[in-house]
Formats: structure tokens, C-alpha cells, sequence
């Protein structure tokens, strides 16, 4: 059986490569950061513009008030439940292959989380109106309705995205320490000097570590299930056909899973091709993290059978009338799209071969994204245009050229705050690296010298 | 008597293991114990044997911070929908509990997390200044020993380094 890690990879070595992911990229790097700037100056223009001229541009009116917005606001939502997955549940598990990828995955979390808090301002046009989601009364003493899902909504992503910026901080604070130690005078080392707050593994230091981390990470994982459960209430909690289901919260966490999953194996080649990491995001633990994906794809599909067959034996006229639309109307397209993507796709990583072969992981976590981005705006759309009463089925509103701007736009804002983070920051834990290293090789003596002793 | 420190680096865990076996049992005049830390690069929880239990007290502050951030949460709703007690709510409780319960929780874990994290700080005793002696390559490869004691331990205390295999020893006079 392929090791995760070699044994042999020597202390000094795993800070020597990681500390020059900070300085010398692949030129790939640079070529990723001028496109996620381009499309962030695209999404940013768009913005102006709508915030300049109004909402009409975005194409939103009745009965379409959330198109794409909303749509990519749950994607990048759903994407960020990758980090706590890696981090907190295998961390619990005491799966140690994710060591060296999961740093990564918790920056993701928090990127896609200040992603997806943008598209709440930019739904809102009039950007000033987003203290109503805030608890603060107004100048009449009228305090926000806090029976509503969307200030559930406000509360559970400041919620989760602070808990997940202080879990990637406090992570982080022993490898600061090591980039302070080790690199040269300069702007760089004078913030890890901070923000190592002084660090010097002293076991006093690492005993609290260890029970803050864990504490924190047993926090993260309810509040990750919660936070897409809330969003998933968002819909539920409405009359809206297509949306009043009971299976949704637990059909939001399995598909902000698969899509975190899917992304995780896209940076996964991408980081370990840019900054060289070879020897740490090594094959065998792309394969587990491609089995993992796979599995939960699996659960995503039996999920959304769950919900056809609810709406189709539910008796609601309405809720049905939603999804034959989806099936067979002016969303169809897409719908099919989402299907194939995302139940079908999957299917070539139960092939072995496939699971560890880059190129063909690469397309597929590509491919399994845009279903679950489909997915969101399947959700989304479909109920807008096919309500309840008969001036809603005008069938299809093709979202306006300024929304798929800001789409785009926030691709390559969350690639520009990724990719600057990986430069700053070591993207691979050092420290945890060393652990993995450090007791597989104790487990390796321990079984030498027992078939020693039994020869 | 002046207090000095000494720091000794060891090349692997064994080592660094073996010396503070030897110092407890040693028994030397003048250095307590206590006064002994470890540095090393990764956890090590073998640690906790060898030095014997330390005390880590960061749960009771995630007991408080939950407590507290739930508390706070449950009050400032019912706090603020309490303000619609003359309106007419239809039959309808002015604290509806079921709704609530979701913020409640949200903030439950909220403060969970950050009184967890300062108690961490306060735990671990950080932010701190650098301790009077200490190496970089604690952070690379090597097990440290720092040890504060008396100046007259510091030849037996040394001696017991040196015996197993200390890298390097460093020494530098205490206030």
C-alpha cells in the first residue's frame, strides 16, 4: 500500500519547502493572480454600475427578486463547509492524511465565507439598508424581527465566519512562530513576529493548544451544520412550491459538502503544483479525498431522489407544477446539467484508475462545482417562475449580463484573497506535518522490531 | 542565591526524555522541578508522564463563554421582543422560545469560541516577550530544556545535559 507521507522527509526539510512556497512560486502562480484580478475588476465594475445607475440593470424584478445573488451567495456558502469538514470532523476522527492539506481548506472556508457576505450587499443594492439584518434597533426603538430565517441567516454566517478566521489563526500560530525563527529581516517578519504572539512551543503552549483546538473544532462542526441548515430555512420556511421541503436542511449540508469536497480537489493540484508540494499533498491523499467526494456525491443524489419523490407523492399541485417545469421547461437545460455534473460525473472517481489521475481529477472537480452551482440556481430560479398565482409563469428571465459579471467577479475575488493567503502564509502546516512524519515513523519501528522479535 | 537559566538542545526526543528522567531523579539542590520547560516543535504527549500532570484550564472558560454567549443571546431577543408587550400579538407569545432557540444556540457557540480562545491566551501565557534564552531550532528539529535554578545547580543540572548527548548549552545569568 502507497504511504500518504514518506517517513524519511527530514524536520528541517518540510520547513525549508514551505517556507519557499512564500517566496518562489511557478510562474503559474502569477498567471492565476492577474486572471482573478481581471475578473474581480469585472465583478467590481459591475458593481459600480449597479450601484450607480440601480437594481434594473442586475434584471432582478417580480416575480424573479433573487436570481443569481442569491444563487452564488449559497454556493460560496456551501464551498466554505469544506474546511470545517477537513479540519474538525477528520481532525476528531483522528484522520492524520489530512495534515497536510487541511490549512488550506480551513482558508478556503474563510474566503468563501467573506465571498458569500458580499453577495448579501450586492443583493441589497442600497448597501446602507444591511444594518435591518443586523440586531440594532432603528431610530423608532423597532428592533429587526428575529423569527425571520434571513436574520438567522446574518447571525450564523458572523458566527461562522469569526469562529473560522480564529480556528485558521489559532491553527496557525506555531507555524507563524517557525516563519518568524526562520526567514529573513523584513515587512514579513515583523508580522509573523506578531502574530506568532510569541510562540515558543514550551509545553505549557502546546498543552493549551491542543485543548483550544479541539474545543474549537468540536464547536465548528454544529455550527457548520447549522449555518447551512439556516440557509436551507431560508426557502423552507416560505410557502414558495419547490422550497417547502422538510428534507432541504440536510440536503444543503450534504451539497455544501460535495461542493467543498470537489473544490478542495481543485486546489489541492493546483497548490501542489504552483508551490511544489509534491512530497506533501501527495497522491495517495488526493485518492482519499477523491473517495470521500464520491461518497458524499452519493449521499447528494439519494438526497435529491428524496426530494423529487416527496414533491412527486406530496399531492402539492404546485410544488410538482415546479418540477416537471424544471425538468422539462425553459430550465431544462440546466437542470439536466445539474444532474449529469453532479450524480454522474461523480461516478468515474469510484473508477481507481481515475482516482489518481490529476488531469482527469482536475476536470472532474471542475465539472462537479458547476453542478453544484447549477444546483443552487436551480433551487433559486425554477420556484420565481412558476408560483402560486398564474402572473408568475413567465417562464424563463435570463439573468442580465451585470449578474453574470459579479459571478465571475467573485470567482476571482476569492481566488485573489486564496492565492495572496498561500503567498503570505504557509498553506501547508509545518508543525503537522512533522507530527504525521514523526509517529508513522514511530509505528513503522514499532513494527520492525516486532517481526523481529517474531523471527 | 541568583537564579540563572540554561538551555540545552537535544537531537531527538529520546534524549530530551532520558535528562529529565535523570533530573528528577537527581534530586539537586536549589532547582525545583517545576521550574522546567520543555520546547519542542511538535506536541508531544509523552510530556504529560514525564513532567507529570500540568494543569490545562481552557475548558472552563469554554464553560463560561458558552454559558454566557447563550445567556446573553436568549436576553437580548426576549429583551428586545419584550418591547411589543402592549401590541396585540393575536394570540401569539411575546417570547416565542422555538424561534429564539436558534440565536440562542448561535450565540452559545459564539461565545464559546472566543472566551475559548482567551482563555487559551491566558492559559498559555500568551502574548509573550521571548523567554531569556531560546534557539530557532526548536522550531526546526531540536528538543529544548530550559530550566531556571540556582547558581550553584548549574554544574550538576549541566553535567546532566551533557551526559545525554546535549547538542548545544546555552547559559545566561537570571535578575
Amino acid at each position: 500500500m502507497e504511504k500518504d507521507i514518506s517517513e524519511s522527509i527530514a524536520w528541517a526539510k518540510i520547513n525549508g519547502d514551505v517556507l519557499k512556497s512564500l517566496e518562489a512560486p511557478r510562474k503559474l502562480y502569477w498567471v492565476i493572480l492577474v486572471a482573478a484580478l481581471t475578473l474581480f475588476g469585472v465583478g467590481l465594475g459591475c458593481e459600480v454600475y449597479q450601484y450607480q445607475i440601480g437594481m434594473g440593470v442586475a434584471n432582478l424584478n417580480n416575480p424573479h427578486v433573487w436570481g443569481l445573488y442569491i444563487a452564488t451567495f449559497i454556493f460560496w456558502i456551501g464551498m466554505s463547509h469544506s474546511g470545517t469538514l477537513l479540519s474538525a470532523i477528520l481532525h476528531l476522527m483522528h484522520a492524520d492524511w489530512r495534515k497536510p492539506i487541511y490549512r488550506f481548506a480551513e482558508a478556503m472556508t474563510t474566503f468563501s465565507l467573506m465571498t458569500a457576505g458580499l453577495f448579501v450587499m450586492v443583493h441589497l443594492g442600497r448597501l446602507w439598508q444591511f444594518y435591518y439584518s443586523v440586531p440594532y434597533p432603528n431610530e423608532r426603538g423597532l428592533w429587526p424581527n428575529f423569527q425571520s430565517p434571513l436574520l438567522w441567516d446574518a447571525m450564523a454566517i458572523f458566527t461562522y465566519l469569526s469562529s473560522s478566521v480564529i480556528f485558521l489563526f489559532i491553527g496557525m500560530i506555531p507555524d507563524l512562530a517557525i516563519c518568524r525563527d526562520h526567514l529573513h529581516e523584513g515587512w514579513r517578519k515583523k508580522l509573523y513576529t506578531i502574530l506568532s504572539l510569541g510562540w515558543e512551543g514550551t509545553d505549557r503552549q502546546w498543552r493549551n493548544f491542543r485543548v483550544t483546538y479541539l474545543t474549537v473544532a468540536c464547536f465548528l462542526i454544529p455550527l457548520a451544520v447549522s449555518v447551512h441548515s439556516i440557509v436551507a430555512s431560508d426557502f423552507a420556511m416560505s410557502q414558495q412550491p419547490g422550497w417547502h421541503v422538510t428534507s432541504f436542511p440536510p440536503y444543503f449540508v450534504a451539497g455544501a459538502l460535495y461542493s467543498g469536497c470537489a473544490a478542495i480537489i481543485t486546489l489541492f493540484i493546483i497548490l501542489r503544483y504552483v508551490f511544489r508540494f509534491e512530497e506533501y499533498m501527495t497522491l495517495p491523499i488526493l485518492k482519499k479525498v477523491a473517495r470521500l467526494t464520491f461518497a458524499i456525491s452519493m449521499v447528494w443524489t439519494y438526497l435529491n431522489a428524496i426530494e423529487f419523490a416527496a414533491v412527486w407523492y406530496s399531492h402539492d399541485q404546485a410544488a410538482k407544477d415546479v418540477l416537471l417545469q424544471k425538468a422539462m421547461g425553459p430550465y431544462a437545460p440546466f437542470w439536466w446539467m445539474m444532474i449529469f455534473c453532479g450524480s454522474v460525473v461523480p461516478l468515474m472517481l469510484a473508477v481507481k484508475r481515475f482516482q489518481t489521475n490529476i488531469p482527469v481529477l482536475f476536470a472532474v472537480s471542475l465539472l462537479l462545482n458547476l453542478g453544484m452551482w447549477l444546483e443552487r440556481w436551480m433551487i433559486v430560479a425554477p420556484t420565481f417562475s412558476h408560483g402560486y398565482y398564474p402572473w408568475t409563469w413567465d417562464g424563463f428571465q435570463w439573468p442580465s449580463w451585470v449578474q453574470w459579471g459579479m459571478v465571475f467577479g467573485s470567482f476571482g475575488w476569492f481566488t485573489l484573497l486564496f492565492m495572496l493567503f498561500c503567498k503570505i502564509f504557509p498553506s501547508v502546516s509545518m508543525y503537522e506535518v512533522k507530527e504525521m512524519v514523526y509517529h508513522r515513523s514511530l509505528a513503522s519501528k514499532k513494527n520492525e522490531l516486532a517481526e523481529k522479535g517474531a523471527h | 542565591m541568583s537564579q540563572q537559566h540554561i538551555l540545552a538542545l537535544f537531537n531527538n526526543f529520546e534524549n530530551a526524555e532520558a535528562a529529565i528522567y535523570e533530573l528528577r531523579a537527581a534530586d539537586i539542590k536549589g532547582f525545583n522541578f517545576d521550574d522546567l520547560t520543555l520546547k519542542s516543535p511538535i506536541e508531544h504527549h509523552e510530556v504529560e508522564d514525564l513532567l507529570g500532570k500540568r494543569s490545562a484550564n481552557v475548558q472552563w472558560f469554554t464553560l463560561g463563554g458558552a454559558l454566557l454567549g447563550g445567556l446573553l443571546g436568549f436576553f437580548l431577543i426576549s429583551g428586545a421582543q419584550a418591547n411589543f408587550f402592549a401590541q396585540m400579538k393575536g394570540g401569539k407569545p411575546i417570547v416565542p422560545f422555538p424561534p429564539n432557540f436558534v440565536l440562542t444556540y448561535e450565540m452559545f457557540i459564539l461565545g464559546g469560541v472566543f472566551i475559548s480562545v482567551l482563555g487559551f491566551l491566558v492559559c498559555a501565557g500568551l502574548p509573550a516577550k521571548r523567554s531569556p534564552l531560546y534557539s530557532a531550532k526548536v522550531s526546526e528539529d531540536q528538543i529544548g530544556i530550559l530550566i531556571k535554578a540556582d547558581a550553584s545547580a548549574m554544574a550538576k543540572i549541566k553535567k546532566v545535559f551533557t551526559d545525554h548527548e546535549a547538542l548545544e548549552i546555552q547559559e545566561e545569568a537570571g535578575k
